[in-house]
């Protein structure tokens, strides 16, 4: 059916799963982050405005957690039941690394998430801050397990293999496998920057319905400054990041590029666009510039790139995916960081807060981080290709023995409760959005969280419910 | 080195495992409990009661898996692979259940019935692919050269489906038990009414497991009937029935806590039952812990940080239900 196998469709239920994941991760780690920082200028400075920010925020972060741990639950599962043979096979490094993972995310949850949701009249200011920190600084160390564990079946090291399976000899080589610390900065900073246009489009959507407030100014400026500053750091380290790909995962970079084969004596053209062939083995309708691919990856003009042709036909990654998805991602890249300049343009002319193209642009920019990373993973995954882990196992033999029809209703299913579920959650934290900062809401106790009788002490609950208040706020708005 | 890793991680994976039963038990056992219960706001007061844990309570279960993923992945391997269609369906009712729990608060009031619904059918739907993949993991898994060799729909068994009721009716009885202690006057009434004929069943239940797992399965016959270990595990089904006993009093005469603690007892001897017919298989039939053990690397390794970390979700988790004891009644305000 639709020259799909089995293969296909646990691959694609397990994309799927993971990339409905990683929106909420990714959010909370540019969240967490944001917050630290507004506290922390809060205290200093001890202006209203980043006070007020921070409430806002923290609920927005509340719900957006909770959504993770739900959806999180599920991965803890799938290696097992989509990928049992790569399980088997590579359980003894990948799964310590997952442990690890989850302890400290439950560690977190338990340690601090309360008296940072739930804390802030309850508990010293120097105290509460340092909650947050910590909080901001777990959902780095998360992210630092899971990439590890990527990485490694990236640039797999510091393991034997023994009877047919992985055994980790060297935990320290293991974890800092050559392109961890690269996909670690790489991702940490796609979060950080993917958080900063959701928090401007969020301001942008405020401004443009004529509610102007010093906290929505500040939202803005601050996301824009991101932009300004990380936008291009990220493409600085994502440059970096492809050269190590290169050394490590040539062929990858070949199908990124849609390049096919040297003309001996000539640098490598980039193709700009195009659509690769797998079958034709070529890339129709190509548009290059000549030695730019060498330049861009070799950093000289004679050196060329690798070649898809060199390499058997059975370790050749889907081009014509990932050409197009790192297209999507870099092209998106590029946007952002246009996006900052002009920001940076307006603010000098005293007209950053009004200019609607502007805020038009930054408006729809609001999801774009995060469809870099959704871009930016498939682009590393499906590049990855036909291996599952580099050059030691190939997806096809660590997938699950089930049948198609199994694996079809499975994944039927999945797709129709993610969209019913996450998609309400994603509304709700819409509504918290539309209602906006409010001026003084971190004034009221907040009703929920330890230590007050028989209140609520979860993520979800910090973010009290918003359709009274939301209609009291909009008709004040207009 | 003299420490036997395999049996640590094995104790803790059995703890957790344990940990999630008894405490995601009863408020899986609130959502079937619903559908007797009519009344919005007695709705609202059953909700209010796990509300505050709830989510830490699946914690368990998150960990159990990348648990068994990092110290048995081969059991995590063929386990999983062997259970794919009930763990998946178990997943997706968790799923449901613990969004509905957000969302059901946060409705409007014509919306919220769909909230219900899906607390109850995800409740229902979790619990009863819990029992099957429970059930079909006692009658064991057909491995060949580490692979799970057996079929799609093998776990599809009648004693499988009957382990999915049986748990029903077990967490159902937990639920019911939990909400006399924390909830007092017509609900507190009805949960009395309930809990008699919910204790009855889960008895039957439990018998015909105990009939059913030895005469189908000479292994586990072996394991329970040969000497000494009878002698050795004959307080088991004695302190059942006394347990029992115990629990009919003490629903007969309006006890508070008492029907709660001796259903937790009933289900940690119900637990420790099952234990002893499959120990020290991690894959029955005939898999043991150390044969399906990762590397010592391997589990020295996540030893280090599990030790450090379980005291304080421990810490966290009792915490969390002492700040909560207490009864809930209509004025206790969700927010």
């Amino acid at each position: 059916m639709f020259g799909l196998e089995a293969l296909d469709l646990a691959r694609i239920q397990f994309a799927f799963t993971v990339s409905f994941h990683i929106l909420f991760p990714a959010i909370t780690i540019g969240l967490a982050s944001y917050l630290a920082v507004l506290e922390g200028l809060w205290l200093r400075t001890h202006h209203q405005v980043y006070r007020d920010l921070y409430h806002f925020w923290s609920k927005i972060f509340a719900v957006n957690f909770g959504m993770g741990v739900v959806s999180g639950l599920v991965m803890a599962y799938q290696f097992g039941t989509n990928w049992s043979r790569f399980s088997d096979f590579a359980g003894a490094v990948t799964g310590p690394l997952l442990t690890y993972e989850v302890l400290t995310a439950f560690f977190l949850e338990a340690g601090f998430l309360g008296v940072m949701l739930f804390g802030w009249n309850r508990v010293g200011r120097g105290l509460h801050f340092f909650a947050t920190v910590m909080v901001a600084l777990g959902t780095l160390v998360s992210t630092f397990w899971i990439l590890a564990s990527n990485s490694w079946m990236q640039t797999p090291q510091g393991h034997e293999i023994i009877d047919g399976r992985v055994v980790p000899v060297d935990w320290l080589a293991v974890i800092f496998n050559p392109s961890f610390p690269y996909r670690l900065m790489h991702m940490a900073t796609a979060a950080f920057v993917a958080t900063a246009f959701f928090v401007g489009a969020s301001a942008a959507w405020h401004l443009l319905r004529g509610r102007d407030n010093p906290a929505v100014r500040k939202m803005l400026s601050m996301a824009m400054w991101m932009a300004l500053i990380v936008a291009p750091v990220q493409a600085v380290i994502g440059d970096f990041h492809g050269l190590n790909t290169l050394k490590h995962q040539p062929v990858k970079i070949a199908a990124i590029e849609g390049h096919w084969e040297n003309v001996p004596g000539e640098p490598t053209p980039l193709i700009l666009f195009g659509i690769p062939d797998m079958k034709a083995e070529t890339t129709r309708f190509k548009v290059e510039i000549p030695a730019l691919g060498s330049l861009i990856l070799t950093h000289s003009l004679d050196k060329q790139v690798p070649a898809m042709k060199e390499f058997p036909a059975a370790d050749r990654p889907n081009s014509t995916i990932v050409f197009w998805s790192f297209r999507v991602m870099v092209g998106l890249g590029l946007l952002m960081i246009f996006v900052g300049l002009w920001s940076l343009w307006l603010r000098k002319r005293g007209t950053l807060y009004s200019s609607r193209p502007f805020l038009y642009l930054t408006l729809w920019m609001g999801p774009s981080g995060l469809v870099a990373i959704l871009a930016g993973w498939f682009t590393t995954e499906i590049g990855r290709q036909p291996w599952v882990v580099y050059g030691l196992m190939r997806t096809s033999e660590g997938v699950s023995n089930h049948s198609y029809a199994q694996l079809g209703f499975t994944l039927v299913a999945f797709v129709v409760v993610y969209f019913a579920l996450f998609g309400t959650g994603l509304g709700y934290m819409m509504r918290l959005v539309r209602k906006g900062p409010q001026t003084g809401e971190g004034d009221e106790p907040n009703p929920g969280g330890p230590g007050q009788k028989r209140t609520p002490a979860r993520p979800l609950s910090a973010a009290d419910d918003g359709h009274e208040a939301d209609t009291a706020s909009l008709s004040k708005g207009n | 080195m003299g420490i036997d890793l395999p049996l640590i991680w094995a104790v803790i994976i059995i703890f957790g495992v344990m940990m999630y039963v008894v405490m995601d038990g009863f408020d899986l056992g609130i959502g079937m409990l619903f559908p007797f219960v009519k009344g919005e706001r007695d709705r609202d007061v059953m909700m209010n009661t796990v509300a505050p844990v709830w989510d830490g309570n699946e914690t368990w279960l998150v960990l159990g898996g990348a648990g068994l993923f990092g110290a048995f992945p081969m059991a995590y391997s063929v386990v999983l692979e062997a259970l794919y269609l009930p763990l998946i369906l178990m997943l997706i009712g968790l799923i449901f259940r613990g969004v509905a729990f957000e969302f059901r608060f946060k409705a409007k009031d014509d919306k919220r019935h769909i909230w219900d619904k899906a607390f109850i059918w995800g409740s229902l739907i979790a619990t009863f692919f819990q029992g099957v993949a429970l059930g079909a993991f006692i009658e064991g898994f057909k491995v060949v050269d580490r692979h799970y060799a057996g079929g799609t729909l093998d776990w599809l068994t009648p004693f499988s489906l009957f382990s999915g009721l049986g748990l029903i009716v077990a967490y159902t009885l937990l639920g019911c038990t939990w909400l006399i202690m924390k909830t007092e006057g017509p609900l507190q009434l009805q949960m009395h009414d309930l809990a008699r004929p919910l204790a009855l069943v889960l008895l039957v239940v439990i018998g015909i497991v105990s009939l059913w797992t030895p005469l189908a399965y000479p292994q586990i016959a072996d394991r329970w009937f040969s000497m000494p270990n009878l002698i050795w595990f004959m307080p088991v089904p004695i302190l059942v029935l006394v347990t029992f006993y115990g629990l009919l009093k003490a629903v007969a005469r309006n006890a508070n806590y008492t029907p709660f603690l001796l259903t937790l007892v009933l289900v940690f001897l119900g637990y420790s039952g099952l234990g002893i017919s499959v120990w020290p298989n991690i894959i029955p039939p005939s898999i043991s812990i150390w044969d399906a053990a990762a590397p010592p690397q391997s589990q020295g390794f996540m030893l280090v940080g599990t030790l450090f970390i379980l005291p304080f979700i421990l810490g966290y988790t009792f915490w969390s239900y002492y700040v909560f004891r207490g009864k809930v009644t209509h004025e206790d305000g969700y927010h």
